[in-house]
């Protein structure tokens, strides 16, 4: 069980934005942790991997600043603690995300801002692939 | 400067990420368990974060290019594919089952954990799959297809 949080929910989703927006505004690309990350792991040419690198790299500072500024560390539970569940879900992300040109961040949030077709179009589908997985696993097989 | 800037956005971003309660797998099922212990955090993290990028792009698309960079790099893609629509259910799915997207797993790799690692691996496992495939597909067709 988790609690709704408005506040957190709409401050986060803010800086979220301000993250997308000052992306744009200074390196001039879409903040998408997929595709960022995968021309980190598996870059085309040396030019553009050391601002993918730091990209990923300020993304997991997050939480220790976090715990810095707040006093505590911010609030993680796994649903599942089964490994192999663990194992299939990021094979079937790490598939999904690179035939899918992107993910929730890419898609969701910086192409829905760009009225771009194919991310309204992946987000409707993978939001919905989602959903159907949640309600299967947890009312269906109970798992 | 591009550098620092990229960092600067990421632990922007990675925060914005973490204060959402994107970075807890947890939170994001309960989003989609519509049907049972609901969340509704996540619509309002998605409203907030789309609103802002929205607004803001509109702002930046007035400069003919960004502070750090000649031009800006924009996906050119209109055309909605199968590859788009599989890849989309098959991430949609990989998401429900345990509740780490790309984005909330990676900040998610700052906390003490084992978990978001071992997720981290086997979405590796399953980029570098899913780009050998893909370079498979995109090579010429060999003799065999003369026949149909």
């Amino acid at each position: 069980m988790t609690e709704f949080t408005p506040v957190e929910a709409i401050v986060g989703g803010l800086l979220i934005g301000l993250g997308a927006v000052m992306m744009m505004a200074m390196l001039g690309r879409v903040a998408g942790v997929s595709g960022i990350l995968g021309g980190v792991l598996f870059p085309s040419s040396p030019a553009g991997w050391s601002w993918r690198a730091l990209f990923i790299v300020g993304m997991i500072a997050a939480p220790a600043v976090y715990t810095l500024v707040l006093g505590h560390a911010p609030p993680f539970e796994m649903m599942s603690s089964s490994t192999a569940l663990t194992i299939i879900s990021g094979v079937l992300v790490g598939i999904g995300v690179t035939f899918g040109s992107g993910c929730a961040s890419g898609h969701g949030v910086c192409g829905l801002a760009r009225l771009s077709p194919r991310s309204i179009s992946a987000t409707a589908i993978f939001m919905l692939a989602a959903g159907v997985t949640v309600f299967v696993m947890r009312h269906v097989i109970g798992a | 400067m591009r550098n620092f800037a990229a960092l600067f956005v990421g632990l922007l971003f990675g925060l914005g990420i973490t204060v959402s309660g994107m970075i807890n797998p947890a939170k994001v099922l309960n989003f989609f368990d519509v049907a049972g212990s609901w969340d509704p955090s996540l619509a309002l993290v998605m409203a907030s974060a789309l609103l802002t990028t929205a607004i803001g792009y509109r702002f930046v698309f007035r400069s003919e290019r960004p502070i750090f960079d000649s031009a800006f790099h924009l996906p050119g893609s209109t055309t909605i594919d199968k590859p788009l629509i599989l890849g989309a259910v098959t991430y949609g799915v990989g998401w429900g089952l345990i509740g780490f997207c790309p984005g909330g797993l990676v900040p998610a790799l700052g906390l003490a954990r084992a978990e978001p690692w071992i997720f981290a691996l086997a979405l590796v496992a399953g980029m570098a799959a899913a780009r050998f495939v893909r370079t498979r597909l995109a090579e010429p067709k060999s003799a065999t297809q003369g026949t149909a």
